[in-house]
């Protein structure tokens, strides 16, 4: 007994020691730039003084930051992006995923063609989709008259109603495809002998995708929204390519560069940092609690 | 021995020494590079260089004014002694300010007289001169002389609500006649600076006041800025298309120069464009002041314009200061407003009849540029880029028909109040 609980502390020492360095690089890169963010939030300094000024305001910056309408359309903002772009792709993915998981001529083709849209810079992507977007020269425009279903030309990224769908729509086009993968993988590790046994017994499609395909695929669907939403929550370069900091699409990323570059405020940005920084860590350890509770 | 090498060292230190002086220092400028700025830029630098036995090395940066305050600002912030002279808006003294040496520890005050003293005083933050004034910008009124006259009006209209009738009337009519994308008028209605410029005129000219008054006081909530911005609300997809409130200069000048539009609000660099030999509206056209708001309102420009400041962190700052003073001297200026019809930033140059003859405009409209009103830069200091895009969201908000301007402003008010805190 007492020599296997010698054995453990060695093993648990070993671990430790093989850990070292990784948390080292992690307590470097992560941990000292969000303690003097951390820091910096609590001063009222801008970059814009020339020698940098410095003063302590306590709470101001969070004072401020609650109190800013701003802030608040922007956490709205994000939350509406996550939700509505998070849950078409997923249905989506799932869709394509289960299309490309069963055997047809040129599948292949079909696994790399899907990944196209994934590939592109998103910077490059959303300019692109800008100029599709346009009012008065836009393809989206074009295409949509002609096929009768629009009067008049719409101005889709400046009327206040369609700005944020048009964005996650071009959100949905990009990163469905990566849903789609991790999806697919999933897919893959249903054992095929599962349906067969199924079919035998008499189940239909339906019933074989409710009670095979999606409790099984629960692990690898959890794991991917986990991935998606921490993303779309942070989400910056296709709303500030698309409409730039115009406070109908604006995120809280988008808002927090704002403030940190174009008026300099390194105090109250980083305190928006902090606020972004919590809501995130709320989302990541609600997902892992479940997930840990999902994999036990 | 040793007295013959100190000798040695000393005669090679001397002889180095004087070479460098007369090689003179190298300077670096940034300038813009929209249209012909970079080609002007460069002829003149070099010019003074060639003068003086200097270098200049000419940085072109970004055409976007947005996206060039953000690279000034890291270059500043980060002490950078990279860039000697650099070009900058005319609301931006009051964000950088602290970055630029103050010229009046350089140039004499007789020298500063012969600028427009609103634009000096557009430079000027807390007694320190921190930039010399290149060339102005003031908002204007471009009409159609022909449509006027199709319709029967004699001159210009002097009121906002008699461009609006005339518009309305000159849209309907070509529109009877088969133009059917013919509007009465076009503007800068996107959410960015341009849309503060064109919204601080309607406010000015109904005697609404500045945003921000000259003693750094909070005064866009009145009723009078109300009434302007309702009635600029009520253009948008009547007398104005409706796509105007994404329009930047250049899509404003898209439809007027096409021919689709009776009036346009926008800067001088347009009267050169409109009338270049393949424009449809050459020689159809004129400009004049933007109209008052109402009888007993007054006419309004917006000042805008680009200006030469030295940074702190230059090594050669008086080399730097000679730079921009010929840069900004008569002859220059000449030069420039023959050659590229940049509005030059001394009075005297508005008599000059070689300047004249090339461009008959400046003359008409000295008044304009004398009366051009300064968005409060100087006072919201390095608040001013908060400051404006507050402004231009809460105009722009009221534009796209969100909200009314009353509550608007209103709103506008507190988050101005926000800002200042306990000061700008």
């Amino acid at each position: 007994m007492k020599h296997k609980s010698k054995l453990a502390a060695r093993r648990t020492r070993t671990a430790w020691f093989f850990l070292l360095p990784s948390l080292l690089v992690l307590l470097l890169v992560a941990a000292y730039p969000l303690w003097r963010t951390f820091q910096l939030s609590f001063y009222q300094v801008s970059i814009l003084e020339f020698p940098l000024k410095p003063s302590w305001v306590g709470l101001d910056n969070y004072r401020y930051l609650l109190a800013d309408p701003y802030w608040w359309v922007s956490l709205k903002n994000t939350g509406v992006f996550t939700v509505i772009s998070v849950a078409l792709e997923t249905v989506l993915g799932l869709g394509i995923a289960m299309v490309v998981n069963a055997r047809f001529v040129g599948r292949g083709m079909m696994r790399t063609a899907m990944l196209v849209p994934w590939a592109i810079p998103t910077v490059v992507s959303a300019q692109m989709w800008r100029w599709m977007y346009n009012d008065v020269y836009g393809v989206v425009n074009d295409l949509l008259m002609r096929a009768h279903l629009i009067a008049h030309p719409l101005a889709w990224l400046s009327d206040p109603h369609l700005a944020l769908p048009a964005i996650i729509a071009v959100d949905v086009w990009k990163t469905t495809p990566f849903m789609a993968l991790l999806l697919l993988a999933g897919l893959q590790s249903i054992p095929h002998e599962l349906y067969e046994a199924s079919t035998v017994d008499g189940a239909s499609g339906w019933q074989q995708f409710w009670k095979i395909t999606l409790p099984l695929l629960k692990p690898a669907l959890l794991v991917a929204l986990i991935f998606r939403t921490l993303d779309a929550l942070r989400v910056f370069d296709v709303i500030y390519v698309m409409t730039g900091t115009n406070p109908t699409t604006m995120s809280m990323s988008v808002y927090a560069r704002q403030q940190l570059v174009d008026f300099g405020a390194l105090g109250y940005g980083s305190a928006v940092s902090m606020g972004i920084f919590l809501i995130i860590a709320l989302f990541a350890t609600a997902y892992l609690v479940s997930l840990r509770v999902e994999l036990d | 021995m040793r007295a013959l090498k100190f000798l040695a060292v000393l005669s090679l230190a001397v002889a180095f020494g004087s070479a460098a002086m007369a090689e003179g220092v190298t300077l670096k400028i940034s300038c813009g590079a929209v249209g012909q700025e970079l080609e002007l830029c460069t002829e003149g630098a070099q010019a003074w260089a060639k003068e003086t036995g200097n270098k200049v090395e000419v940085v072109s940066t970004p055409n976007s004014t947005t996206d060039r305050l953000a690279l000034y600002q890291q270059q500043l912030a980060a002490g950078s002694s990279d860039i000697d002279v650099y070009q900058i808006d005319v609301i931006w003294p009051g964000i950088l300010s602290d970055f630029f040496i103050d010229l009046n520890d350089y140039v004499k005050p007789d020298l500063v007289k012969q600028f427009f003293p609103r634009i000096i005083a557009a430079n000027t933050v807390d007694g320190r001169l921190v930039a010399l004034p290149w060339f102005t910008d003031a908002g204007l009124l471009y009409y159609r002389t022909d449509l006027l006259k199709k319709y029967g009006y004699s001159k210009p209209p002097t009121t906002w609500s008699e461009m609006e009738q005339m518009a309305a009337k000159i849209q309907a009519g070509e529109r009877q006649a088969g133009n059917g994308s013919f509007w009465g008028f076009v503007f800068q209605g996107k959410a960015y600076e341009g849309l503060t410029c064109d919204a601080l005129e309607w406010v000015f000219s109904h005697n609404g006041g500045t945003i921000v008054d000259k003693d750094g006081k909070i005064t866009i909530n009145n009723p009078n800025a109300v009434k302007a911005i309702q009635q600029a609300a009520g253009w948008v997809g009547k007398i104005a298309p409706p796509g105007v409130t994404s329009y930047q200069e250049e899509e404003a000048r898209g439809v007027w120069q096409a021919g689709n539009a009776a009036f346009m609000r926008n800067w001088p660099y347009a009267y050169s464009l409109g009338n270049g030999k393949d424009s449809p509206i050459k020689g159809k056209f004129d400009v004049t002041v933007l109209p008052k708001g109402g009888a007993d309102g007054q006419h309004a420009a917006t000042l805008g314009g680009w200006q030469l400041a030295v940074s702190r962190f230059s090594k050669h700052p008086k080399e730097a200061v000679s730079l921009i003073v010929y840069l900004t001297g008569y002859d220059e200026q000449k030069r420039r407003a023959i050659k590229g019809s940049f509005l030059p930033t001394r009075p005297a140059l508005y008599k000059d009849p070689d300047v004249l003859a090339a461009n008959p405009f400046m003359g008409k409209l000295y008044d304009v540029f004398v009366n051009a009103v300064p968005r409060p830069s100087a006072q919201t200091k390095q608040k001013y880029n908060q400051v404006s895009s507050a402004f231009w969201t809460a105009v722009h908000n009221v534009l796209v028909g969100q909200t009314d301007a009353a509550t608007s402003l209103r709103m506008l008010e507190m988050q101005l109040k926000r800002i200042k805190g306990r000061g700008w």
